[in-house]
């Protein structure tokens, strides 16, 4: 039996279908996992993400700490509250994880990692932190809730503590709020390419910020939806679009890095450099499929400048077909082959995302198909 | 707890088949299999005269999950595809008996459902696993 978080009986009570996901017992969904995606898109959505790791960074020497620790760097965090989404690479440029770090408050960094992740990224930021003396500490008692689309802050608002709710209202796009460290934490960030809040809170009060958000017409959503929702944002998945012998230059992710000042010797620079000066061999594109099927992680893409690989795929709700993040040689044309169960068929490479704020950001070139459910929206 | 009707016949690899009075077996996938694979997507069906043997895939359903082959339950020529899952897979989620039916066979051996199993059988089977 997995760990559970503090919503498993209001999950099974929802109708969850509970799934093993990197120990934890989660739900995959609560019926439709395509009902709950467009409920996202068009209205508002909850995801239990207790799973997540929290870690609180505490010292003198935190902002040092993580300057060193990260691709990107905490030192762009000027103001209280503002959060930098980055990857922590090993000395080869390898992404040992992705994350958000919030600089929450004087020698007060709160930092999110993956759950699959948590072992490893726990032992190497404590091993890393000793020359620094500061403190790495997980927070296991606390619950986290996102809760994204378009509806979703409005419905929000009323239920947060009174003492947040008009900073909280007031909040920009990757900043965050909180009440301490033990207390709640409003963040507007996510995984979904809509907008709203995720919110950390001590466990006990999880539940019943749960039941008012149902009562108040926002839908329960499983971790299916999280992934085709994060997919059609164009968002890398931890352990399928990176790995440890993918930097980010592989996976779309140069953007996090911050190669200036150039003085600051972040873990993993020196092969970043090299491989900046040479150019990265294979890069990450989109692809959607031209006709029907399914494009699926790890299906073979030809290309005409060698092969690759699709490293998400899946059907799109909001476009009513198939598309996929996938690695291939850097020069791949506009048009590739992706081999599906023995067929080679054709797709279109597009640069993500696919879908934001609700709205396709790519062309559809085959409208009768993409009349499918959701493509009308 | 899924659906099982009493007067279908059921395979070990979770599809149904029923006579239909002019003889005709209408084949479609069980309650149980539309549940364990989520959200169908798209649904791929054999051309009308194809001969299937009985186990043979010859159909694919995906769903937002995986792609899963469907197998004809007996031998015989397809005469009869539901077109409509084309553009609308989810029925197949939604009314597994009855509007997601997926195809129509006429059987090599008019006796070929006495090999599949009753009801009671697949119950057995589903709540086994």
């Amino acid at each position: 039996m997995g760990r559970r978080t503090p919503l498993h009986a209001r999950h099974l009570a929802a109708g969850g279908r509970l799934v093993d996901f990197a120990g934890w017992e989660m739900p995959l969904h609560y019926g439709s996992q395509i009902e709950e995606h467009h409920a996202v898109r068009r209205e508002a959505g909850v995801f239990d993400v207790s799973h997540m790791t929290v870690v609180d960074v505490h010292g003198e020497r935190a902002e040092g700490y993580l300057r060193r620790l990260l691709a990107n760097d905490v030192a762009r965090l000027e103001a209280p509250g503002k959060a930098l989404y980055t990857c922590m690479l090993n000395e080869r440029g390898g992404v040992i994880d992705d994350l958000i770090v919030y600089r929450a408050g004087p020698g007060w960094y709160r930092v999110v990692v993956n759950a699959a992740t948590r072992g490893k990224d726990l032992d190497w930021m404590r091993r890393q932190a000793a020359p620094f003396g500061v403190a790495v500490d997980e927070r296991e008692t606390l619950a986290m809730l996102a809760v994204q689309g378009p509806a979703a802050r409005a419905r929000c608002l009323p239920l947060l503590p009174e003492a947040l709710r008009a900073a909280a209202g007031a909040l920009r796009p990757f900043h965050a709020v909180h009440e301490g460290p033990e207390g709640w934490f409003v963040a507007r960030t996510g995984y979904t390419g809509e907008d709203g809040f995720e919110i950390i809170l001590p466990g006990e009060a999880a539940g019943a910020l749960w039941d008012a958000l149902l009562a108040a017409g926002v839908r329960p959503c499983g971790l299916g939806a999280r992934d085709t929702l994060r997919l059609e944002a164009g968002l890398n998945l931890y352990g399928q679009d990176m790995d440890e012998d993918t930097t980010p230059l592989e996976c779309g992710l140069g953007w996090t890095v911050a190669w200036e000042p150039a003085g600051r010797d972040f873990i993993g620079r020196a092969a970043l450099e090299r491989q900046r000066g040479e150019g990265s061999a294979r890069v990450q594109v989109g692809l959607v499929l031209e006709g029907r099927g399914v494009l699926r992680p790890g299906h073979e893409v030809r290309t005409p400048t060698g092969p690759g690989r699709v490293t998400s795929g899946g059907f799109a709700p909001t476009l009513g077909r198939s598309i996929a993040l996938a690695r291939v040689p850097r020069g791949t044309g506009e048009r590739v082959e992706v081999l599906v169960r023995g067929r080679h068929l054709p797709a279109r490479v597009v640069r993500p995302p696919f879908v934001r704020h609700g709205r396709v950001l790519i062309e559809l070139d085959e409208p009768d198909t993409a009349a499918a459910e959701g493509g009308k929206a | 707890m899924s659906e099982v009707p009493e007067d279908l016949r059921y395979s070990r690899t979770h599809e149904w088949a029923r006579a239909d009075e002019d003889g005709l077996i209408t084949v479609g996938i069980t309650d149980h299999a539309q549940e364990q694979l989520g959200d169908l997507v798209f649904v791929e069906l054999p051309e009308i005269g194809r001969h299937c043997e009985a186990d043979e895939a010859c159909m694919v359903v995906e769903s937002v999950k995986a792609a899963s082959d469907v197998y004809s339950p007996v031998a015989g020529e397809v005469v009869e595809i539901n077109e409509t899952l084309a553009d609308s897979p989810e029925l197949i989620n939604k009314d597994p008996y009855g509007e997601g039916w997926m195809i129509r066979i006429r059987p090599d051996d008019p006796h070929a459902l006495e090999g599949l199993m009753d009801a009671e059988a697949y119950r057995a089977l589903v709540e086994e696993a």
